[in-house]
C-alpha cells in the first residue's frame, strides 16, 4: 500500500516547524514550503513531530488471555499512543518458549497492522526456571526473537541467568530480568515501607530488586554480555546500575511510565488499580528514578502494559492480579513527569521512546532520527492540548486497568504513521 | 462518628470514649430480667464471616440480638475468586437483603474497605487480614479502663498515662495495629515488645515506642497485653524454637511477679497456654481474659447502638 502524506508545519523533535513528505514508506523530503501534488496533506501547526515509539516491553496476552487483550486491540492501543513497534512479552499461554509461539504471534501482529510486533522469546521453558528454552530456534524464526525475558518471573537461579546470558551472544540477543528475588517476596503485596506495616499487607522489599540486579551486573560482566533490566522501581536499583555502567558493562534499564509519576500511598484505600509488580514505591524512589532517565543511567522508558478483565481488579487486594494499562498513556505520563517538570525536552523523549528501545531491541526500521531517506515512523503529538482526565472507557485497549483513570493528563497523540501509512489520524485509528 | 468502622484511627478521642461510656450504660441492661433493648428491631446485621470464628461471631451476633435486630449469618467459605463467589457478588447479595449493616470478617486485609464501595449498609470490620480489629481494640480499652481508671466514676475517662506493653506477633497482628492507634488516641503510652523479625517496619513512624527487651519493660507496664504467636511463624524462620520464644518472650510466672502490684495481664484470645503465656499467668487474678470475652459483647452492643441507632441516650 503507498500513501503519500504531507505533513505541514510540525515542530521536528519540539523544533523549529517544518514539512515532512512520506513517500513510499519513506521520509523522502523535510523542508519548509514543501510541494508535492499527490499527497494527503496534514495540518501539523502546532504538533510535535516524534519518530515513532518503540516500546520494550508490553503484554498482548495472545495467545490465551483474550479476554484481557488481542494482539490487535492491543497494536491498536498501542498505536493511539504514538508507537510503532511494540515487544510483546512471552507469558502468554503457551508460553511464547518455542518458534511456532513467536511466529503466531508475529503474524497476528502483521495481520493486525497498526505497529510491528516483535515477540519476546522466554529465556526458560513454561517460565519455570528450570531448563533453557530453544533461543536459538526462536531468533531464527520468522520472528527474528532478539530479547528474551521469562518476566512475570524472575530468572533466580544465578547459574541458570549466567548461561542465558552467556548463550545469546551467539544471536546477538539480549536477556532482560524481571529483578525479583523469589524467596524474599514471597505473598508480598506492596513496597514494604511505612504504607504496607500501616494496612497490614505483605511488603515487598526493595532489596529484592537490588540483589538481582547486583548479581546479574557481576554475571554480565563476567560473560561479557548483554543484560536489560526490566521496570526498575527503586532508588537502590539506579545506584547500582548506575556503577554497573561506570564499569562499561553492557548493562541496560527500563522504567515503566508509572513508577515516574505514582507511589505507594495510592494503595491507602486498597484499590487494586494501583497493584502491580514491581509495586509503587516512595517518593524518593520516583525522584531517583526521573534523575536516572535524565542522566541516562535508565536507558528508556517501556510501558509493561499489562491488560486485566474487570473481575480481575475488583476484588480484594491480596486475590487482585498484578498491572496497569499503558500504551495509550504513555506519552502523556513522560510528558507530565519529565517535560513539563524541565527535565527532558522532546529530543530527549524522541531518545527514550524510540532510538535506544530499537538499539536495545535490535529493531531495525525503528528508532531512526527524523531524517531524509529514514522509514516513515513517526507520530505527531499535540503537547499543548490542555490536561484532560484519563478515561480508560475511551481507550482501545480491552481492558480497562488504568491507574491514571480519572487523573488529568496534558498531551494527545494526534497522529501515528507505520511506514508511511497512516494508522492514526485525529486521534483515531484509520480502521 | 465515621460511617463506617474500618480502623481504630477512624475514632477520634471523643468518638471512642462515647463508644465506651455507652457500653457501661448497655451493660447494666446485662443485670435486667429481660436482657433486651428495642433499639434496632427491624434492622438487619448480616455476620460475614470468611474465616471460621465461633468467638467473634457469636459476640457480635449476641450483641445484635440483645439490640432486637434481626442477624443473618453469612459463613462464606474461601476468599479467592477462583474458588467461589467474589466478594463483591456477595456484597451485591447482601444488599438485595437488605442489610442494614455488615459486619465482616476477611482474611485480606482491605476487604471491608472495598466491601464499602458495594454495600449502602454501615460496614464493621471484625478483622482484616493483618490489617486491623477494631472492635477487639475497643473492648480492649473498656477493660483496661474498668480495672485501671482513677475514680469511681469512669464516665467520660480516657486512658491517660497507662502503660500498655503489647507483646508478640505484632508484625501480623491486626489486634495490635487497631490497639496501638485506639490507645494512642485515648491518651495511652504504648510499647510494642518483640523479636526483631517480628516488629513491623517503619515501626518507627506509628505512635508508640518499640523495644526488643521485654524484661527491660516489665517494671514500667500497668498492661500487659500477650499475643498469640502461630507455630506455623517458625518454618518461615521468624524464631528458631518455640522454646526460644518463650524463654525470651513468654509472660511465665516470675515474670508475671516483676510487673506492678496493680498491673493487668491480657490476651485477645485464643491463646496458646505455655508458649507466649503460662497457665498460672492466664488463670492469676491479674488475668482479665474472660473479662474481655464478656465486654466484647456489650462493647459490640455500643458500636451498633450508635451506628444504627442513633447517638441519642435512651432510657436504660
Amino acid at each position: 500500500m503507498s500513501e503519500e502524506w504531507l505533513i505541514k508545519g510540525a515542530a521536528i523533535l519540539g523544533g523549529a516547524p517544518s514539512d515532512i513528505h512520506l513517500k513510499d514508506g519513506v521520509i523522502s523530503r523535510i523542508g519548509q514550503d514543501l510541494d508535492a501534488p499527490e499527497a494527503t496533506v496534514l495540518d501539523a501547526a502546532g504538533l510535535i513531530a516524534l519518530p515513532g515509539l518503540v516500546d520494550l516491553h508490553t503484554h498482548l496476552r495472545e495467545p490465551g488471555r483474550e479476554d484481557a487483550e488481542t494482539v490487535e486491540t492491543g497494536t491498536r492501543a498501542a498505536a493511539l499512543g504514538g508507537y510503532t513497534a511494540v515487544h510483546a512479552m512471552a507469558n502468554t499461554e503457551p508460553v511464547a518458549d518455542t518458534a511456532g509461539v513467536v511466529e503466531q504471534v508475529w503474524r497476528l501482529g502483521e495481520q493486525a497492522g497498526y505497529v510491528d510486533v516483535r515477540p519476546v522469546g522466554a529465556v526458560t521453558v513454561g517460565l519455570l526456571g528450570k531448563q533453557l528454552a530453544e533461543l536459538g530456534a526462536m531468533a531464527d524464526s520468522a520472528a527474528r526473537v532478539r530479547v528474551f525475558s521469562d518476566d512475570g518471573f524472575c530468572v533466580a537461579d544465578a547459574l541458570l541467568m549466567r548461561r542465558a546470558l552467556e548463550y545469546v551472544k551467539a544471536l546477538d540477543g539480549v536477556i532482560a530480568q524481571h529483578a525479583q528475588e523469589p524467596r524474599l517476596t514471597e505473598g508480598a503485596q506492596l513496597n514494604e515501607g511505612e504504607v504496607a506495616s500501616r494496612l497490614g499487607l505483605a511488603g515487598w522489599p526493595a532489596a529484592a530488586e537490588e540483589a538481582i540486579i547486583a548479581r546479574d551486573c557481576l554475571l554480565a560482566a563476567h560473560v561479557d554480555a548483554a543484560l536489560h533490566i526490566c521496570h526498575v522501581s527503586t532508588a537502590g536499583s539506579v545506584e547500582i546500575i548506575r556503577w554497573a555502567k561506570s564499569k562499561g558493562w553492557r548493562v541496560t534499564a527500563e522504567v515503566t511510565p508509572h513508577h515516574l509519576l505514582l507511589t505507594d500511598d495510592l494503595a491507602e484505600d486498597y484499590d487494586p488499580r494501583f497493584k502491580v509488580n514491581p509495586p509503587l514505591r516512595t517518593h524518593g524512589d520516583v525522584a531517583a528514578l526521573r534523575e536516572a532517565l535524565q542522566d541516562g543511567t535508565i536507558d528508556c522508558v517501556a510501558t509493561d502494559h499489562a491488560p486485566h478483565p474487570v473481575e480481575a481488579k475488583e476484588t480484594e487486594w491480596a486475590a487482585a492480579a498484578n498491572g496497569m494499562t499503558g500504551l495509550e498513556t504513555a506519552l502523556r505520563v513522560v510528558q507530565k513527569a519529565m517535560v513539563d517538570t524541565g527535565l527532558l525536552d522532546w529530543a530527549g523523549v524522541a531518545m527514550r521512546m524510540s532510538a535506544r528501545p530499537a538499539a536495545i531491541g535490535r529493531v531495525s526500521g525503528h528508532g531512526h532520527p527524523l531524517s531524509e531517506g529514514a522509514p516513515a515512523n513517526l507520530t505527531l503529538y499535540d503537547a499543548a492540548a490542555g490536561e484532560t482526565p484519563v478515561d480508560p472507557r475511551t481507550h482501545a485497549s480491552k481492558s480497562r486497568n488504568s491507574p491514571f483513570a480519572g487523573m488529568p493528563l496534558p498531551g494527545r497523540v494526534h497522529a501515528t504513521f507505520l511506514r508511511g501509512t497512516a494508522t492514526v489520524l485525529d486521534g483515531k485509528v484509520t480502521r | 462518628m465515621n460511617r463506617h468502622l474500618i480502623s481504630a484511627g477512624d475514632l477520634s478521642r471523643d468518638d471512642a470514649i462515647l463508644i465506651l461510656d455507652t457500653a457501661e450504660e448497655l451493660a447494666r441492661v446485662e443485670g435486667r430480667a429481660i436482657r433486651k433493648l428495642p433499639t434496632l428491631r427491624g434492622l438487619t446485621v448480616v455476620n460475614l464471616f470468611y474465616e471460621d470464628s465461633t468467638r467473634t461471631r457469636t459476640s457480635f451476633e449476641a450483641a445484635a440480638k440483645r439490640l432486637s435486630a434481626d442477624v443473618i449469618n453469612f459463613s462464606a467459605k474461601g476468599s479467592s475468586v477462583a474458588k467461589g463467589e467474589s466478594l463483591k457478588d456477595t456484597a451485591l447479595t447482601l444488599e438485595a437483603m437488605g442489610a442494614d449493616a455488615v459486619v465482616i470478617r476477611h482474611p485480606a486485609s482491605g476487604a471491608p474497605r472495598r466491601l464499602t464501595d458495594w454495600v449502602s449498609g454501615r460496614v464493621v470490620n471484625a478483622g482484616d487480614g493483618t490489617h486491623e480489629h477494631p472492635t477487639q481494640a475497643l473492648l480492649d480499652a473498656f477493660t483496661i479502663r474498668q480495672r485501671l481508671a482513677r475514680g469511681t466514676d469512669r464516665h467520660g475517662q480516657g486512658l491517660d498515662g497507662i502503660r500498655v506493653t503489647i507483646v508478640g506477633d505484632v508484625l501480623h497482628s491486626r489486634v495490635a495495629r487497631s490497639n496501638v492507634l485506639l490507645l494512642a488516641t485515648l491518651g495511652a503510652q504504648v510499647t510494642l515488645v518483640a523479636p526483631p523479625t517480628l516488629m513491623p517496619h517503619a515501626v518507627e513512624t506509628w505512635p508508640c515506642r518499640a523495644s526488643f527487651d521485654l524484661d527491660a519493660e516489665l517494671g514500667k507496664s500497668d498492661v500487659m497485653m500477650m499475643l498469640r504467636v502461630q507455630q506455623e511463624r517458625m518454618t518461615a524462620a521468624y524464631f528458631p524454637t518455640v522454646r526460644e520464644y518463650r524463654r525470651r518472650y513468654g509472660l511465665d510466672a516470675s515474670r508475671m511477679a516483676l510487673l506492678p502490684e496493680h498491673a493487668i495481664v491480657m490476651h485477645p484470645g485464643p491463646m496458646n497456654r505455655g508458649v507466649e503465656i503460662a497457665a498460672e499467668v492466664a488463670d492469676s487474678d491479674r488475668s482479665t481474659i474472660v473479662a474481655q470475652v464478656a465486654n466484647g459483647v456489650t462493647v459490640r452492643m455500643a458500636v451498633l447502638y450508635l451506628m444504627l441507632g442513633g447517638a441519642t441516650e435512651e432510657a436504660v
